[in-house]
């Protein structure tokens, strides 16, 4: 296979000075990673951050203030399914789940700071009071039960009344006296001071006339006027009046459950979801124009989602849902936009904002990342050659060598595959796994490195260096370890300890392919560069607002390429601790708008071993390739062209090109990378194929009666 | 549908029994609030939702009222007579009735009446009539006898017919009745006997009346126990003779006949009445409300404790005695329209108020394929909640400035930049109040007419019927049949009179008139122009029916022949210019139910029952009447055939559907088998 490209590669004359030249591309579309549904979300008001859990315990953090990125996570386990998800004041973050125990999570270490079981059986619900200091939960033994949140932990005070099914919902009145309380059939309001149940609102089990065996409460909010608003799985959306108990107004939206409900901070306007994938939109309106009397009215629908909206919340400018169909939907509220500018467009975050796949260029190797188990993929080969756009016949096909599973519960937080193939890493939250492989023939061996220390546990990212005999590991502790690799064992070099005072995780590293410089990048401080000959902390690039998605050190000039959330990239000289030219020019000039309204972050960036002027990123829907020798484009010019150029002479061809070369053929793109000088590899993950591994949607008759 | 609500007493004090306890209930100029007059000596005003009494004035011992208080809506005075001939004139800051104007006249009052819109007047017992303010500044001025000796006023009421008063009274004499009718308008006095038909012999205990355009509907219910209807046109012919107008029967023994104690009949709007007594000669007194239109009693109410035979309607409320309390009933009856049966109702306004009613927000339930769930209106509105009232912004109130004094040109300007604004949550309920400024002003102010503004206003897409009621009156008044239209395809909930009076309208108003009006002619584009050139040349060659709609498959069979129509087609040719069929497609796509526009399709007049046969046909206004017409049958077996093809589309867009779906599985088991491809990508 080498041989081939070799040959592939000399046959081709050398005329593309100015172009981007012909690459044969392995396009790979076996990466049967399917992303878990969205449980629940909480949205911080005062971080403008949002939590999001799925339903294998994972949950992420975004921040809606830098393009929505996915800036933090904290891996899944297979005991901890995740109900609820809340935030508490000071930015804690708080979930309880099935098996029982509350979480606390540390959002700077990024581990999960305690677990605390609430003795109440599973928990289905969760509320932090309005002040922010005591913490509900609602429990399958019809229990609930209220924490005071302490600095550093949660202490249980007492119980309510208990009731006689599981609480599923739960919502404090504004105010801090009362809590509603959805249950099965009915709606409980609590006194907190007494702890007893005040009011009991029986909801009606009948759906469309047909009586059900259960009405489930999905959903209540409280508001300050007293009203509780509660949906539930009979398609209907109620208010009550909490000082009476009884049923105010009924509005029937769905077929199916309501499942979720978010209220507005101001309580102008709320969003519930559906089991038919709508969203629908309530708000307050006047009835009149000059009197203070107010009604809610139902005003918009959205459809964005194919399944179960299992989780909605309402940001002050954005109607924010996701579900089984796994993707996170944030929707502005246009009434509520200043500007018309991209912000106000939707967004829609399927994919991580991290790297799922490695690979080794040496032997056109694809490690794939999943919840418990990695894939190696040997990629195939041709000899053919073709034009653009032609498939060539394989002459090998793509082999699945390995099916790597973890043990244990725990899901993997990240895996490296070495360049030359030979070692495979990964880790869980409490162990380091290291593999040896062994290449015979057509087969492959693979022996585990014994005796792991303990410090390199829990690893937020691996990284081999470009010859092999290094690793880098960054813990979560802001650590970052070095270890040298010999045959079948391995010796601790250093430790890079984080910087006095911080505890900032690193999520990001970068090696140089000589070896000589390692980056590494936290989500808000600056990316440091060590110096490994040395084992010391070189030059620190000064912090930017935004958190970095990619970064990578280009061979021979040693520049460091960091891509930022707001999709600005930047270059930076290590050995001269500065900006570069060209970096400053494109600063100065500023990106196209086209490529600052791009809506996923850049994940990976390489470069070309042949061209050192070439620069290559892609995100989840573009490949590009930077050309620094090339004027760069203005908001004029027209970025992206997916027509090649026709009947144009060269000269024309020069004046108008420009630095940026985008291919959007590879969407969604989850990793592309370069193999050799021209061979790239592309994995995509076509929706349709994930769609088709969801369960079917309630299906809704589009035509006739 | 009618219903009568929760009763509640409003006077804690029993009252005298019979005619002597109660004067009368009338309205005063704030809504809720009434003037109750006892019989004696004292007025008393209430606030009805709060049951309580509000202020309270008495005369001098020794002086005795004679006919009710009623308000001055011009200028929120209170009026009383006492003693026969002395006026007194008050407001809610007096106390003591014996300090308060005075004058007294020259001639005994038998009523003062006052309605909205125009200045109290007094009716003399002599028959006479004179404004309040002509009586005040001359309070001794000779008083005209208009009756004859032994001839008694029984019974009066005043109306506001364009603008402008009418005043009917009844009199008898010697066992016959005699109506009066005054106007305002043309200062002309009409009489007109009543003829009792065939039952000369029962005698007639109470009367009511309501207006149409052109006839006072007077309503009498008899000894017998009938209810009897007289018109009375408004404008005689001949205004000096004495001319007879004949009764007919309207609902037969709504009472118990010869009813021993008193029995009263109000008119509640246009199909519905309430009557006061006893339905059976030996049952209970009762209120009941009749619907006039279908014979039908709609409900009834119980008094045990008997009542008075006085019946009084305002707003929402009906007011009588039960027992010796003054018994407040409110009543409901919801427009019968097809906009009524979606919850889209037009609520009842009472006089004064600035309210808008319960609105549906058209816009944003617009082009999301989800209907109109939202309308979902409950009566019962959410609790009151102390949000801090929205304030509209400041062009709001500049406009609304503008348009109180300002000429039609700066309206439109203001208008303009009102527009440009973002618009806010409450923009209709904002543009309805512009509307009804504009129209508040044009009723004050005839010659104020801002067509544009109120064009541009309907342009805006979020008003409808009930947002700016009186809107269309105002434009059927003026024969604005190009707002008319308009209106008729904006407004989603038009009550089906207005439907009917529009068409009316679009029907009688002459070609010429129609050349000169602009009309969208956006729904009859696709024959419109070159029938419009061949009108210009001859208007007797007529093309075919404009409503491709209907005739769907006949005309673009017709359209792809291009032959020239044959006699046997006669009946689907279009007998209206393009203009008049442009109009009535808008009354045609307008939203109506026509179980409700049917009985008001009877009052189109004759000279168009050519249009009427043809325009039934398409309107489908009664289905089974449809169904027995031979000329039907084609029209129903097309329309047969189009449901079932349309039945057998939607059947087969299902099996497409799942074909569809099928064939996207098959589509991915063949992805599946290109999971891994080796391409050639070149970048430019």
């Amino acid at each position: 296979m080498r041989l081939c490209s070799v040959f592939c590669h000399s046959s081709f004359p050398e005329y593309f000075s100015s172009g981007m030249g012909e690459f044969k591309v392995h396009r790979v579309r076996f990466f049967n990673y399917v992303p878990s549904g969205i449980r629940c979300v909480a949205y911080n008001n005062q971080s403008n951050r949002l939590a999001v859990s799925r339903t294998d315990g994972t949950v992420e953090i975004y921040n809606l203030s830098a393009n929505y990125f996915q800036e933090k996570f904290f891996p899944g386990h297979e005991s901890r399914a995740t109900e609820a998800l809340c935030w508490a004041k000071g930015q804690r973050l708080f979930s309880g789940g099935l098996n029982g125990e509350i979480i606390e999570y540390d959002l700077q270490a990024l581990n999960i700071k305690y677990a605390m079981d609430a003795f109440g059986g599973p928990i289905w619900s969760m509320a932090v009071s309005p002040c922010g200091s005591q913490l509900l939960v609602g429990c399958e033994d019809g229990s609930v039960k209220l924490f005071q949140i302490t600095p550093d932990k949660i202490q249980f005070e007492r119980n309510f009344d208990r009731q006689k099914s599981r609480i599923l919902s739960l919502s404090w009145h504004p105010s801090g006296t009362h809590i509603a309380a959805g249950s099965i059939d009915y709606i409980s309001v609590f006194d907190v001071k007494s702890g007893s149940a005040v009011h009991k609102m029986l909801v009606d089990r009948q759906y469309m006339g047909v009586s059900k065996r259960k009405c489930i409460i999905w959903g209540v909010a409280f508001l300050s006027d007293g009203t509780v608003i509660s949906v539930d799985s009979a398609g209907k959306v109620q208010f009550w009046d909490s000082a009476t108990g009884t049923l105010v107004k009924n509005h029937l939206i769905a077929n199916a459950d309501v499942q979720s409900i978010a209220v507005s901070d101001q309580e102008d306007s709320f969003v519930v979801g559906t089991a038919e994938g709508t969203v629908f939109h309530f708000q307050l309106v006047s009835v009149t124009s000059n009197s203070s009397e107010k009604q809610w009215v139902r005003t918009k629908p959205f459809q964005h989602h194919t399944h179960d909206v299992r989780a909605v919340a309402h940001s002050p400018t954005a109607l924010i849902s996701g579900g089984t169909d796994t993707h996170l939907v944030i929707r502005p509220l246009m009434e509520k936009v200043e500007v018309k500018n991209y912000d106000a467009a939707l967004r829609k975050i399927t994919f991580p904002h991290r790297r799922l796949i490695s690979c080794s260029k040496k032997r056109h190797l694809l490690l794939f990342q999943f919840a418990h188990h990695l894939e190696l993929w040997r990629l195939g080969s041709t000899v053919a050659t073709g034009k653009n756009g032609d498939t060539l016949p394989l002459s090998k096909d793509a082999d699945h060598l390995l099916h790597l599973k973890t043990k244990g519960p725990e899901n993997i937080i990240c895996s490296c595959i070495s360049p030359c193939g030979s070692w495979i890493a990964y880790s869980t939250t409490s162990r380091f796994f290291l593999y040896r492989l062994n290449y015979e023939h057509d087969n492959i061996s693979l022996q585990r490195v014994s005796k792991m220390p303990a410090f390199l546990r829990s690893a937020l990212q691996i990284l081999f260096s470009e010859d092999s005999t290094k690793l880098f590991v960054a813990s979560n502790q802001g650590s970052l370890h070095i270890i040298r690799l010999l045959e079948g064992s391995f010796k601790h070099l250093h430790t890079f300890q984080p910087q006095s005072g911080t505890v900032e995780s690193m999520c990001l590293l970068a090696v140089s392919p000589d070896g000589n410089w390692l980056a590494a990048s936290g989500t808000s401080a600056g990316v440091h560069v060590y110096n490994i000959k040395h084992l010391k902390l070189h030059c620190t690039v000064p912090a930017y607002n935004f958190p970095v998605t990619a970064l990578a050190i280009a061979p021979s000039t040693n520049n460091l390429v960091i891509a930022h959330s707001d999709q600005q990239v930047f270059e930076y000289s290590i050995p001269d601790k500065q900006y570069t030219e060209w970096s400053r020019t494109i600063q100065k000039q500023g990106f196209h708008y086209l490529w600052l309204q791009r809506d996923t972050p850049i994940t990976h960036i390489s470069f070309h071993p042949k061209r050192p002027m070439h620069i290559l990123l892609h995100d989840a829907y573009m490949f590009c390739i930077i050309d620094k020798s090339l004027p760069l484009p203005n908001d004029k010019t027209l970025l992206y062209n997916p027509l090649p150029p026709t009947n144009e002479s060269d000269v024309i061809r020069r004046r108008t090109a420009h630095a940026f070369k985008i291919s959007k053929i590879y969407k969604p793109l989850l990793f592309m990378d370069l193999l050799d000088e021209r061979t790239l590899v592309a994995v995509e993950r076509p929706l349709d194929d994930i769609i088709a591994q969801l369960p079917p949607p309630i299906k809704k008759k589009k035509f006739g009666t | 549908m009618a219903a009568l609500e929760e009763e509640f007493t409003l006077s804690t004090v029993p009252l005298g029994a019979g005619p002597n306890g109660l004067l009368g209930v009338e309205q005063s100029d704030k809504t809720d609030q009434f003037l109750v007059t006892h019989g004696g000596r004292t007025v008393i005003l209430y606030k009805v939702s709060d049951q309580k009494p509000l202020g309270s004035w008495s005369v001098k011992q020794g002086q005795i009222i004679t006919c009710p208080a009623v308000c001055n809506f011009q200028t929120g005075e209170f009026i009383v007579v006492h003693d026969n001939k002395v006026l007194r004139i008050w407001n809610t800051e007096n106390v003591n009735l014996d300090k308060v104007f005075k004058a007294t006249l020259s001639a005994e009052i038998y009523r003062i009446h006052s309605i909205q819109g125009t200045e109290p007047l007094v009716l003399f017992k002599e028959g006479a009539v004179r404004g309040l303010e002509a009586l005040l500044a001359e309070p001794q001025q000779k008083i005209e006898t208009v009756v004859s000796d032994d001839e008694v006023i029984k019974w009066t009421k005043v109306f506001m017919v364009f603008r402008h008063p009418v005043l009917i009274f009844i009199t008898e004499k010697h066992g016959n009745h005699f109506a009066y009718i005054q106007t305002f308008s043309s200062r002309t006095l009409s009489k007109y006997t009543l003829f009792h038909g065939q039952e000369e012999k029962s005698v007639i205990q109470n009367f009511t009346a309501s207006v149409d355009r052109k006839f006072i509907s007077l309503m009498s219910l008899s000894s017998d126990g009938c209810v009897y209807e007289t018109l009375i046109p408004i404008h005689p012919r001949d205004p000096d003779e004495n001319q007879r107008v004949v009764r007919s029967l309207l609902l037969k023994t709504v009472v118990a006949g010869n009813a021993p104690s008193g029995v009263a009949l109000t008119v509640l709007d246009q199909d519905h009445v309430a009557v006061l007594g006893p339905p059976l000669p030996a049952s209970k007194e009762c209120l009941s409300i009749w619907n006039t239109k279908f014979q039908t009693l709609q409900t009834s109410r119980e008094l045990p404790q008997g009542t008075s035979g006085q019946l009084w309607y305002f707003g929402e409320n009906l007011f009588m005695l039960h027992g010796k309390f003054l018994t407040v009933i409110p009543y409901k009856c919801e427009v019968s329209s097809l906009a009524g049966a979606l919850g889209k109702l037009k609520h009842s306004q009472d006089p004064g108020t600035h309210t808008v009613p319960h609105f549906v927000n058209w816009e944003t339930s617009r082009g999301y394929g989800f209907g109109s769930q939202n309308s979902e209106q409950s009566k019962r509105i959410l609790r009151r909640r102390k949000i801090e009232v929205n304030v509209p912004p400041p062009a709001f109130e500049q406009l609304l400035s503008t348009i109180k004094k300002d000429s039609e040109k700066d309206i439109e300007v203001e208008l303009c930049k009102f527009l440009a604004v973002k618009r806010t949550p409450d923009f209709h309920a904002i543009v309805g109040d512009i509307v009804l400024e504009l129209l508040g002003r044009h009723t004050t102010e005839p010659s104020f007419y801002p067509r544009n503004s109120l064009m541009q206003l309907i342009q805006t897409h979020v008003l409808s019927y009930s947002l700016c009621p009186g809107l269309m009156e105002a434009a059927l008044e003026k024969t604005d049949v190009q707002m008319l239209q308009l209106c008729l395809q904006q407004f989603p909930d038009i009550p089906e009179s207005i439907t009917c009076a529009c068409l009316k309208i679009f029907l009688s108003i002459s070609d010429d008139s129609l050349q000169e009006t602009e009309i969208n002619m956006e729904s009859v584009s696709d024959c419109s122009d070159p029938v419009q050139e061949k009108m210009d040349e001859q208007t007797e060659i007529l093309q075919n029916g404009f409503n491709a709609d209907e005739q769907n498959c006949d005309s673009c069979d017709r359209k792809l022949n291009q032959k020239p129509q044959d006699a046997a087609e006669e009946t689907t040719s279009c007998p209206v210019v393009p203009k008049r069929a442009a109009l009535l497609n808008a009354i045609l796509h307008s939203a109506y139910s026509e179980m409700f526009l049917l009985p008001h399709l009877k009052d189109i007049p004759a000279q168009h029952v050519t249009i009427m046969d043809w325009i039934c046909l398409l309107l489908d206004a009664n289905f089974t009447v449809v169904v027995m017409i031979p000329e039907a049958k084609r029209l129903l077996l097309s329309l047969y055939k189009f449901v079932k093809s349309q039945i057998c589309i939607c059947s087969e867009l299902n099996k497409i559907e799942v074909s569809f779906r099928e064939l996207q599985k098959l589509n991915q088991e063949k992805n599946n088998r290109e999971l891994y491809s080796i391409e050639v990508l070149e970048l430019f």
